[in-house]
C-alpha cells in the first residue's frame, strides 16, 4: 500500500466518521465542529485526486466563510436541540427500516453496475489535457466558456435568494426616528435652544 | 458563436434583463409605490413574448453546446407559461392592493420563477435542468411566503421549501446516478446511451429517482403532501400562479426528459408514470370530497387533473405529448377563470374561502354564478364543455397506446370527482340563504371569469385550433 492509497483511506475514514459523529453529536456546537472536520477531510480526497483548486476553495470557503458563519448561528440560536431530538427518535425506527430498504436496493444496483459503451469517453471528452493546462485554467475554461449558461443561471439563482431574504425579513418601519448626521450638523445652536437667565428664588 | 447562443435564448436575456432593471427601479425609484406599475410592464412583457414565440418559425435550434434546446415543443409550453403568467399577475394585483402585499418584489420573482420554468422547458441537459428548475422554485418559495404577518403563509413557504429542498436532493442523485452511467449530462448523450433492450439496473434507479424529482414538483400522489397545504397558506394570487404556470413547465420537463434522454426506454417510464398518474386521479378525486376550503379543494383538484395530463404522458406515444399539451393548456384556462372568482369571494370587505360562502350566489349575482357553473363543469369533464374535449383527447391516446386499463380507471375517477364539482354547484343555486358574498367584484377579476367561462363554451367549436399547434408541438419532440 503506498502512500497515495494510505493517505486516501485515512481521509476517507475521517470523512464518515466525522460525519456520523457531526448528525449524533449531541451539542449542536459540537456537530458544527465535526461538520469542518469533515470539510477539512475532503479537500484532502480532493488534493488526491489532483483538483487543488477545489480543495483549497473548500478550506476558504466552507469551512473559512459557511462553517463559521454557521458556528455563529448555532451559537446564537435558542433552540432546545435535546427536545427536537428526542421528537425524532419516535419515527427512528421506520427511518431505519426504510433507510435499510434503500440501502440494499441501491447495492442492488450497484452490484451490478454498468455503463454506457461511450461512458468514458464521453467523459474524458470534456475535460481539457491535465497535462497541458493547469487546474484552475481548466476550470475557468470549463465554466465561463462551455458551461457559461449554467454560469449565468447560477448567478440568476444567487439573486433570487438575495431578493428573497430581503424581501421576507426587511422591515420599513414608521414612526422610528433615524439619525440623520447632515441635519445635526447643520442644525442652528440659536433656534435649538433657548439660554434663560433664571433669577434666584423665581421659577420659569 | 456565443452570439447566435445568446440569439437562440433571447427571450430569457430579455426577461433577465427586465427582471434586473425592474428590481433597480423598484429599489431607487420609489419602492413598494411602483409595484402596480411594475406589475402591469411585467405582465404587458410576458404578453408581448407570447406573442414574439408565437410568430417565429425557427424550426428545431440548440445553443450552448446542446443544453438550450428551442423547438416547437418548447415555445408551446412558453406561450402557455407566459401568458397564464401575465393573467394571474394582473388578476391578482386588486387584491394585493387592497391587503397592503402589493410589494415591487413580487412582479420581479414572478419574472424570475418564468426565466427558471422557460430554461426546465428548453433544457437539453441533466444540469439545465437542474438550474431551470431551482430558479423557478426558489422564487415560489419566497412568494408563498410573501404575507409575513400570517402564520400560515410563513408555514407555506417553509413546508414548501424543506420538501421542495427533499425532492431537489431526490433528483440530483438520479442525475447523478444516469451520469455515471452515460458519462454526460447532455440528453442527447444519454439517449444514445441508452439501447434497445433491458435498462440496465443503474439507469433504471437514476430514471426513478428523476421521475420521483419531478413528480413532486407536479404534485403527483405519493409526492403530494404539500400541496393542500401550500395552497391553503400561500395568498390568493400566489396560489393561483401555483396552480397555473409552474405546472405546465414541470409537466413539459417530464415530457422532455422522458422522451428527449430515455426515449428508446418508453416501456420503463410507462409504467411509473401510469401508477403515478392513476394514484392521483384517485386520491385528488376522493379526498377533495371532505374538504371545506375551495383552496386546498383547488389543491385536490389540481392533483387529480395533474393524473390526467401524466395519463397522456404514459401512453409514451406522439398523441399522448399532443394530448397532455391540450390538456395542460385547457387546465390553465379554466384555473385562470376559477382563481379569477376565489379571488374576488368577499364577505363584507374580507376574503373568505369557505365553500358555504357560495351558498344562494345565484340570487345575488346571477352572472357571475352561471360562470362558475359552466366552469365547474368544465372541470369535472361534463360535455359539452371544453374540459370534457381534455380528458377525451388523453383517454383516447391511453387506449390508442394499449392503456385500457388506466384509461378506465380515469373515468372512474372522474366520475367520482364529479361529485365535489357539481356540490359547488348545488351551493350555487339551491343552497340556502346565509352570510353570501359581497356582490361586488373588480372589473379585472370579472373580465378573466367570463372570459374563461365563455371559452369554456365557445372552445367546443375548434379548440380555437391549438389542437393542430400542439400536435407539430408532439411531432418535434416524440422522434
Amino acid at each position: 500500500m503506498g502512500t497515495a492509497d494510505f493517505a486516501f483511506y485515512a481521509f476517507a475514514i475521517i470523512v464518515v466518521t466525522a460525519g456520523l459523529m457531526m448528525t449524533v453529536a449531541r451539542n449542536p456546537v459540537h456537530s458544527v465542529l465535526w461538520l469542518i472536520l469533515t470539510f477539512l477531510s475532503a479537500a484532502g480526497l480532493f488534493v488526491l485526486l489532483g483538483a487543488e483548486f477545489v480543495a483549497m476553495l473548500l478550506m476558504i470557503v466552507y469551512v473559512g466563510a459557511v462553517a463559521v458563519l454557521f458556528l455563529f448561528v448555532v451559537m446564537m440560536l435558542d433552540i432546545d436541540f435535546a427536545q427536537l431530538k428526542a421528537e425524532m427518535a419516535k419515527y427512528m425506527p421506520l427511518a431505519l427500516l426504510i433507510g435499510v430498504v434503500i440501502l440494499m436496493q441501491l447495492a442492488l444496483a450497484f452490484g451490478v453496475w454498468t455503463t454506457a459503451p461511450g461512458a468514458l469517453d464521453a467523459r474524458a471528452a470534456i475535460t481539457p489535457d491535465m497535462a497541458q493546462v493547469e487546474n484552475t485554467r481548466a476550470l475557468g475554461l470549463l465554466i465561463y466558456d462551455q458551461y457559461i449558461y449554467l454560469f449565468q443561471a447560477a448567478g440568476l439563482i444567487l439573486l433570487v435568494a438575495m431578493v428573497g431574504a430581503i424581501a421576507l425579513t426587511l422591515r420599513h418601519r414608521s414612526g422610528v426616528k433615524r439619525q440623520n448626521v447632515l441635519d445635526q450638523m447643520y442644525r442652528d445652536p440659536a433656534k435649538a435652544m433657548e439660554l434663560m437667565d433664571v433669577k434666584p428664588g423665581r421659577g420659569l | 458563436m456565443i452570439t447566435a447562443d445568446i440569439a437562440t435564448a433571447l427571450p430569457e436575456v430579455v426577461l433577465a434583463g427586465f427582471a434586473i432593471a425592474g428590481l433597480m427601479y423598484g429599489a431607487f425609484g420609489g419602492q413598494d409605490r411602483v409595484a402596480g406599475r411594475l406589475l402591469w410592464a411585467t405582465a404587458g412583457l410576458f404578453v408581448a413574448l407570447a406573442v414574439w414565440l408565437g410568430l417565429i418559425d425557427s424550426g428545431r435550434q440548440i445553443a450552448f453546446g446542446g443544453m438550450y434546446i428551442d423547438d416547437a415543443f418548447a415555445r408551446f409550453a412558453k406561450i402557455t407559461i407566459l401568458l397564464s403568467a401575465a393573467a394571474v399577475l394582473v388578476m391578482g394585483q386588486p387584491y394585493l392592493q387592497r391587503r397592503d402585499l402589493m410589494r415591487f418584489e413580487y412582479p420581479v420573482l414572478i419574472t424570475l420563477s418564468v426565466i427558471g420554468m422557460m430554461m426546465m422547458v428548453s433544457a437539453g441537459d441533466l444540469m439545465a435542468l437542474y438550474m431551470g428548475l431551482e430558479l423557478q422554485s426558489l422564487a415560489l418559495y419566497v412568494i408563498a411566503a410573501l404575507r409575513r404577518d400570517s402564520a400560515k403563509s410563513t408555514e407555506a413557504g417553509l413546508k414548501y421549501f424543506v420538501l421542495g429542498a427533499l425532492s431537489s436532493g431526490i433528483l440530483l442523485y438520479g442525475a447523478s446516478l444516469t451520469y455515471g452511467f452515460a458519462g454526460t449530462t447532455l440528453f442527447s448523450g444519454i439517449l444514445a446511451g441508452v439501447t434497445e433492450g433491458p435498462m440496465p439496473l443503474g439507469l433504471l434507479f437514476g430514471l426513478v429517482f428523476l421521475i420521483a424529482g419531478l413528480a413532486f414538483k407536479v404534485s403527483a400522489v405519493p409526492f403530494h403532501m404539500w400541496t393542500p397545504d401550500v395552497y391553503e397558506g400561500s395568498p390568493t394570487p400566489v396560489t393561483a400562479f401555483f396552480a397555473t404556470a409552474p405546472k405546465v413547465a414541470a409537466m413539459a420537463l417530464l415530457a422532455r426528459l422522458v422522451h428527449d434522454a430515455f426515449g428508446h426506454a418508453a416501456g420503463d417510464w410507462g409504467q411509473v408514470i401510469g401508477l403515478l398518474a392513476v394514484a392521483s386521479m384517485f386520491v385528488g378525486a376522493i379526498a377533495a370530497i371532505g374538504q371545506r376550503d375551495i383552496k386546498r379543494l383547488m389543491a385536490y383538484s389540481s392533483i387529480a387533473h395533474m393524473g390526467f395530463a401524466l395519463l397522456g404522458l404514459a401512453a409514451g406515444t406522439e398523441a399522448g405529448v399532443q394530448a397532455m399539451l391540450i390538456y395542460m393548456a385547457i387546465y390553465v384556462t379554466m384555473n385562470i377563470g376559477t382563481f379569477a372568482f376565489i379571488l374576488s369571494m368577499e364577505r363584507d370587505g374580507r376574503p373568505v374561502s369557505d365553500i358555504a360562502a357560495l351558498n344562494g350566489l345565484a340570487k345575488i349575482d346571477p352572472m357571475r354564478a352561471l360562470a362558475l357553473l359552466v366552469l365547474m363543469f368544465s372541470l369535472a369533464g361534463v360535455p359539452p364543455m371544453v374540459g370534457f374535449f381534455g380528458k377525451f383527447y388523453v383517454l383516447q391516446a391511453a387506449v390508442d397506446a394499449g392503456l385500457t386499463w388506466l384509461a378506465l380507471a380515469g373515468v372512474v375517477a372522474s366520475v367520482i370527482g364529479a361529485f365535489y364539482y357539481l356540490r359547488i354547484v348545488y351551493f350555487l343555486y339551491f343552497g340556502e340563504e346565509g352570510a353570501g358574498l359581497d356582490a361586488t367584484m373588480p372589473a379585472v377579476q370579472w373580465g378573466f371569469l367570463m372570459a374563461s367561462a365563455v371559452a369554456m363554451l365557445v372552445g367546443v367549436v375548434n379548440l380555437f385550433g391549438i389542437e393542430t399547434l400542439a400536435a407539430v408541438a408532439a411531432q418535434t419532440l416524440v422522434h
